[in-house]
């Protein structure tokens, strides 16, 4: 985690800057900072409140743009069944992408979290917690500082790199590649898809991209097996 | 804008929503298995969502095609991939990336 914070800390920081210029009130925007932890999910909801969008507009934007993590939330799974149910949901919660991601990295083809193995729960909740209070820390700094931080600077680009960074560090094979490749060519794409669908059609593609490929090698085995 | 009050319980319901869907498939406490090919599938996700988000980061602006190509980005992004490559380092990834990105924008005026 504390290869990706300073990017995540500067990206809090960006998303606070945006709420409090895009003129939200100064207790909504805190609010917002402290409890809704979604980056994306808050970004895109700031403009319909201030619109005057209903209600149920704002929430289904939300759902759709939250869409991602239920996909991820199947991966999560066998690790998190070992909690009592009230505790799943903040563990739900605390799931950011980056948090995700490096859990299923490090323990996502390993046996689940249980009794005795609660290696890869204690994983998970060091990075969530790690990456909640720094996001929250970030992001009140730039909603109460806003004036004072120049958008030329492009700060929100830290966050971009460092996921950037990750995404090179933990690519392991050729396929993951590949079909990493595919998702982000698959999100340009679609990028005018509204409430962020377009990542969800980029996952979509490299799953069913990665699994052509599993496919294609297997016969590739089995046909170099059955030559004498 | 909406009135205050509003606005509050709209985040209320934010916060309910990104909790729910990030723990959709382990609030049930029934066992619950994903078929196989989906199981096999899913382990390609992970970089998928991450490509999904940096590439339209990079590459676009404000959700359009950029105008021109004289775009800090276009030159910090793999300037940054390649560094990340080699070094196998976030911090300095980050670093260098910002390095070129500021040095292009602030000091040329991309």
């Amino acid at each position: 985690m504390a290869r990706v914070m300073p990017g995540m800390l500067t990206w809090g920081l960006v998303t606070g800057v945006a709420m409090a210029k895009a003129g939200l009130p100064l207790s909504i925007a805190l609010m917002m900072s402290l409890g809704v932890f979604a980056a994306s999910a808050q970004l895109s909801a700031v403009p319909l409140m201030l619109s005057g969008a209903p209600l149920w507009v704002i929430w289904l934007t939300a759902l759709c743009v939250n869409l991602r993590f239920v996909i991820f939330s199947a991966q999560m799974r066998p690790h998190m069944m070992v909690l009592p149910k009230g505790w799943r949901l903040v563990a739900g919660y605390l799931t950011a992408d980056v948090t995700y991601v490096l859990s299923v990295h490090r323990h996502g083809d390993k046996p689940p979290a249980s009794e005795e193995n609660l290696a890869p729960l204690a994983y998970f909740v060091g990075l969530a917690v790690v990456n909640w209070a720094g996001w929250n820390v970030a992001s009140l700094c730039g909603v109460l500082f806003a004036t004072w931080i120049p958008t030329a600077w492009g700060l929100g680009f830290a966050g971009t790199l460092a996921l950037l960074g990750l995404l090179v560090t933990l690519s392991k094979d050729k396929r993951t590649m590949v079909s990493a490749a595919l998702a982000g060519t698959a999100a340009v794409a679609a990028f005018a898809l509204p409430y962020r669908l377009y990542i969800v059609v980029a996952v979509a593609a490299a799953v069913a991209c990665g699994l052509l490929m599993d496919h294609l090698t297997q016969l590739r085995d089995e046909a170099e097996k059955a030559r004498p | 804008m909406l009135p205050e009050w509003e606005m509050a319980l709209a985040v209320l319901g934010l916060v309910l929503i990104s909790a729910v869907t990030r723990s959709f498939f382990f609030l049930g406490e029934r066992p619950w298995l994903l078929p196989a090919w989906a199981e096999r599938g899913l382990k390609y996700a992970p970089l998928a969502a991450l490509a999904a988000v940096v590439f339209p980061e990079v590459l676009m602006s404000q959700g359009q095609a950029p105008h021109t190509w004289l775009d800090a980005r276009y030159v910090a992004a793999p300037v940054a991939m390649v560094w990340a490559w080699w070094r196998r380092d976030m911090l300095t990834t980050i670093a260098v990336g910002m390095a070129v990105y500021l040095a292009l924008k602030l000091g040329w005026g991309w």
